[in-house]
C-alpha cells in the first residue's frame, strides 16, 4: 500500500531547493575529507546563509569546525553583537582573529589618512590565523555573481602555502565529484553558495526567516557623501575638507569594514521590502557600496591573488 | 520587440526599460536549468549570452556602463556585449576565453547557470567541464559558414557527456538577409551528423544575437519561423523526466552521530540521491557487503519527509544497527549498481602530462575513492570524424576509451543511465591535480 500523501508530491525541487541540496553536498564532503575545516563567519547576509546551510548538513550533531571571525575592529557595532548572539544560539565555537593584534605585533602597518582601510590588513590576519590552526579548509560566503574574477573561481579554490589564488592553475571541477587533495601547508577556499545570486540569498533568508543585523533595514544615521558613495560618520574615518556629516534614511547592502562599505538610501524596513528593492536595482552590490573593488579594473582578481577571501 | 540598437543599449539600462520588465518575486516556485556554451567569439556566443542577461534584466546599470567605456576605450564601434563575460585580466588583454565561467539570470520561471566556454579544440577539458553538470547544451553556428568541425565537434562533446537537450543556434541570420533556405540546409546538414550520435532532444533557432531576433523577443523579419524564441524554449524544455526515479542510489557521505543526551542513539546517515526514490519502510541493501536493512525514517533539519529523490540532500535512518560508513550505497535488493573492480570507461585527459598504459591514479567516484590502473587504451576518438584510432598514450584534450582496474569495487552505472553514478574522475597521487573525466561504459 502506497500512502496517497507520497504519491502526490511531484519530485520536483524548487530551484533554492536545488541550490540548498547542492551546498549541503559541497559542506559534507569538505566535513568528510578533510583534517580541519574552519567556518569564515563576516556576520554578513552570505555567511549567515552558510551557518544556516551547516545546520542543515549537521544537525542534530554539532558542526565539525569551529566558526571564525576576522575582526578587523572597524566592524559596525550592531554586527559585532549579532555575531555574537547567533553564534552563542548555535552552540558552537567562534574564533576571532584580530587585525589590531596583527598591528600591535607588527605584522602589518595600519594605513593612515582619510582613506585608511584596513580591509587589505585582514589578509594577513586571515592567513595567520589559517596557519595557526592548522586549517586545512575554509568556508566562505564568496558567490560568482558577485564579480568578473569569482565568476571563474572553482567551489573548491585551491591556495598555495602562501594563500594565493593561481586562476591559470584551477582545478577542473566535473559533475559533483570535488578534488580536496592538498600539501601540507596548503589549504582550499570552499565555496558552497557558489551558484547563489544575490536575490536568491534575500530569498532564502525570507524564505527561512532568518534573523540578520539590523543595518541591512533602513535606518537612520548620521553620514558623509565620498566618490558618489554615502559612508557612515564614524571614529575610524577623518573626513576631508568640504564633507559634512547629515542625517539620511540608509540600509546596507553588503556588510563590510565601517570606512570602506557604503551605505544606500532606503525606506526598505521589513524583509520583504528588501527583497523587492534588491529585485528592481539596477546596479551591483559591489559597484553600489564597496569602494575596495573600485580602485582598479581588475581589484577584486589582484586581491583574490594575494589570498583575499 | 525588443530589438534594443547596440548603442541604444546602454540608455535603454539606465532608464530600466528593455525587453522584458525586471525580474519579480515568482507568482510560482522557479525551477534550475543547467546551460553549457561553447563557441569562439566569432560565434557571437559571448553576444549571445550578453543579449540573453541583458534582456532578461540581469546585467545591472554599472556593469554596463563598464562595458560601454571598455567598448569605446577598445574603440570597438559599438557596445560589444561580449565584454560583459570576459573574467579574467588575462582575458580581456587576450580577447580570449580561457576558462569556464559562471554566469546567472533568472525570469519569473526559470533561474539559469550558464557554464560559459571557449570553442577551440585546445579548450576541450574545459567544455567537458562545463557539460558535465548541463541539462541544455547550446551550440551556436554562424549562419554565414555553416556546420563547421567547431560545430561537430560541439555536439559530440553534449553527446559524449550526455546533456540531454541540444539547442542549435543559428547565430547571425542578419548576414544571410534572414534567409529561411540557409537555416533549413544547416538544419538537414546537423540532424544527419546528429544521427550519429546520442542525443535524445534537438531545437534549431535561427537568431541573430547582436540585433536580438528571436533570442527573447519574435523577430518579425523571420516569419517563416514559427516556433519558439531561443529563451522561451530554455524556459519551457520538459527537463523533470530525465532525471533517474527508477534505480535507487544514495551513496553515504557522512554519519551524523551527535552523542547527546537527548539524541544519544541517533544515527543518521547523510548523502545526496543519486538515483530512485528513498521512502520509509523500503527494504535496502547497504553496498559493498549486501548488508540487509529497512529504512526507518528520512530526516531533513525541517523534519522527517515522505520521500527524498534527486538531487536532494537528506540523512537516513536505518532499522537494524549495520555498519555503515562514508563510500557505502544505500540499494535496492532488486536494482543493484555493479560492484566492479574492471571497468570499461570513456576518459577525457586533462593533464598537460600524457595518459600512458600502466599509469596509476588514484580514483574518485560519488563518495569513494580508491586507486586504479590503466590497463588498456583500446583507442581514441578523433572528435572531428568519431574515427576510432590507435593510440599508445592520450594526450591533452584527447578521448579515448580505455580499461580501468581498482583497487576495491566502486559500484557503477552505465554513464547513460546515471550521470552520476556512471561518473568519475582521476587524481595524480604526485600533483593532486585532476587530470581525467571518466564516464563508465561496463562494468564486470
Amino acid at each position: 500500500m502506497r500512502d496517497p500523501s507520497v504519491t502526490a508530491v511531484r519530485y520536483e525541487l524548487s530551484h533554492l531547493q536545488a541550490l540548498e541540496a547542492e551546498s549541503i553536498h559541497i559542506f559534507r564532503e569538505v566535513a568528510a575529507e578533510f583534517e580541519r575545516p574552519v567556518l569564515l563567519f563576516s556576520g554578513g547576509k552570505d555567511s549567515i546563509v552558510l551557518l544556516r546551510l551547516a545546520e542543515k548538513a549537521f544537525r542534530p550533531g554539532r558542526f565539525p569546525f569551529p566558526i571564525m571571525h576576522v575582526d578587523t575592529g572597524h566592524n559596525f557595532s550592531e554586527v559585532v553583537a549579532f555575531r555574537d548572539r547567533i553564534t552563542d544560539a548555535l552552540g558552537e565555537r567562534l574564533i576571532i582573529a584580530s587585525v589590531q593584534d596583527s598591528i600591535d605585533s607588527g605584522r602589518v602597518t595600519e594605513e593612515i589618512g582619510p582613506r585608511a582601510s584596513r580591509n587589505r590588513l585582514q589578509t594577513t590576519t586571515l592567513l595567520d590565523a589559517i596557519e595557526e590552526h592548522g586549517f586545512d579548509a575554509a568556508f566562505g560566503g564568496a558567490r560568482r555573481d558577485e564579480e568578473r574574477a569569482r565568476a571563474k573561481e572553482r567551489v573548491f579554490s585551491f591556495r598555495d602555502d602562501f594563500g594565493q589564488w593561481d586562476p591559470k592553475a584551477q582545478r577542473p571541477e566535473l559533475w559533483a565529484l570535488y578534488n580536496g587533495r592538498i600539501r601540507r601547508g596548503e589549504h582550499v577556499r570552499v565555496f558552497p553558495i557558489s551558484n547563489w545570486t544575490e536575490l536568491d540569498v534575500w530569498q532564502y533568508i525570507a524564505e527561512q526567516r532568518l534573523e540578520i543585523p539590523s543595518i541591512y533595514f533602513s535606518h537612520e544615521r548620521q553620514v558623509f557623501a565620498r566618490d558618489g558613495m554615502l559612508y557612515a560618520h564614524n571614529e575610524f574615518v577623518q573626513l576631508i575638507d568640504g564633507e559634512e556629516p547629515f542625517a539620511e534614511s540608509v540600509r546596507y547592502r553588503t556588510v563590510g569594514d565601517m570606512t570602506c562599505t557604503g551605505a544606500v538610501r532606503s525606506t526598505a524596513a521589513t524583509l520583504q521590502e528588501v527583497v523587492a528593492e534588491i529585485a528592481a536595482t539596477r546596479i551591483t552590490e559591489r559597484g553600489e557600496t564597496r569602494a575596495d573593488d573600485r580602485v582598479t579594473e581588475a581589484a577584486m582578481e589582484d586581491r583574490k591573488r594575494e589570498g583575499y577571501f | 520587440m525588443a530589438a534594443v540598437t547596440q548603442n541604444g543599449a546602454s540608455e535603454a539600462a539606465r532608464e530600466g526599460r528593455g525587453g522584458r520588465e525586471p525580474y519579480a518575486m515568482p507568482r510560482r516556485r522557479t525551477e534550475l536549468l543547467r546551460i553549457a556554451t561553447a563557441g569562439s567569439v566569432d560565434d557571437g556566443k559571448s553576444t549571445l549570452i550578453g543579449r540573453l542577461l541583458y534582456d532578461s534584466k540581469a546585467i545591472l546599470a554599472d556593469q554596463l556602463d563598464h562595458v560601454v567605456q571598455t567598448s569605446e576605450r577598445r574603440g570597438d564601434g559599438y557596445v560589444n556585449l561580449a565584454l560583459l563575460t570576459d573574467g579574467l585580466r588575462a582575458e580581456r588583454e587576450q580577447g580570449i576565453t580561457i576558462d569556464v565561467a559562471y554566469r546567472y539570470f533568472q525570469t519569473p520561471l526559470r533561474k539559469f547557470i550558464i557554464a560559459d566556454t571557449p570553442g577551440h579544440e585546445q579548450y576541450t577539458r574545459n567544455m567537458v567541464t562545463g557539460a558535465s553538470t548541463a541539462d541544455v547544451s547550446i551550440v551556436l553556428i554562424d549562419a554565414r559558414k555553416g556546420v563547421s568541425e567547431q560545430t561537430r565537434r560541439h555536439a559530440y562533446l553534449a553527446s559524449l557527456l550526455r546533456i540531454p537537450h541540444l539547442v542549435v543556434a543559428v547565430n547571425k541570420m542578419d548576414l544571410v538577409k534572414y534567409d529561411e533556405s540557409v537555416f533549413y540546409d544547416i538544419l538537414e546538414e546537423m540532424t544527419d551528423w546528429a544521427s550519429r550520435l546520442q542525443i535524445p532532444d534537438i531545437t534549431f533557432v535561427p537568431i541573430s544575437a547582436l540585433r536580438g531576433d528571436n533570442v527573447v523577443e519574435p523577430s518579425d523579419r523571420m516569419q517563416w519561423y514559427g516556433a519558439s524564441t531561443l529563451l522561451y524554449h530554455l524556459e519551457h524544455v520538459v527537463i523533470a523526466p530525465d532525471r533517474n526515479l527508477s534505480d535507487l542510489r544514495f551513496p553515504i557521505q557522512w554519519c551524523i552521530r551527535p552523542y547527546s543526551s537527548e539524541h544519544h542513539d541517533y544515527r543518521g546517515y547523510a548523502g545526496q540521491v543519486a538515483g530512485g526514490i528513498l521512502r520509509p519502510g523500503a527494504e535496502v541493501l547497504v553496498l559493498p557487503g549486501g548488508r540487509r536493512s529497512t529504512i526507518a525514517g528520512i530526516d531533513t533539519h525541517e523534519g522527517e519527509v515522505p520521500a527524498a529523490f534527486p538531487t536532494m540532500s537528506v540523512a537516513v535512518r536505518l532499522a537494524d544497527q549495520v555498519d555503515v560508513s562514508r563510500g557505502d550505497m544505500i540499494v535496492e535488493a532488486e536494482d543493484q549498481p555493479t560492484a566492479a573492480r574492471e571497468l570499461e570507461a570513456m576518459l577525457c585527459w586533462m593533464s598537460e602530462t600524457p595518459l600512458q598504459p600502466r599509469g596509476r591514479y588514484a580514483i574518485k567516484h560519488t563518495t569513494r575513492s580508491a586507486r586504479a590502473v590503466v590497463e588498456e587504451i583500446e583507442y581514441r576518438v578523433d572528435i572531428n570524424t568519431l574515427e576510432h584510432l590507435a593510440a599508445p598514450q592520450l594526450g591533452l584534450n584527447e578521448i579515448g576509451r580505455v580499461t580501468l582496474r581498482c583497487s576495491a569495487p566502486l559500484m557503477v552505472d552505465a554513464y547513460s543511465r546515471n550521470r552520476t553514478t556512471g561518473s568519475f574522475i582521476l587524481i595524480d597521487e604526485a600533483t593532486n591535480d585532476t587530470v581525467a573525466a571518466g564516464m563508465v561504459l561496463t562494468a564486470g
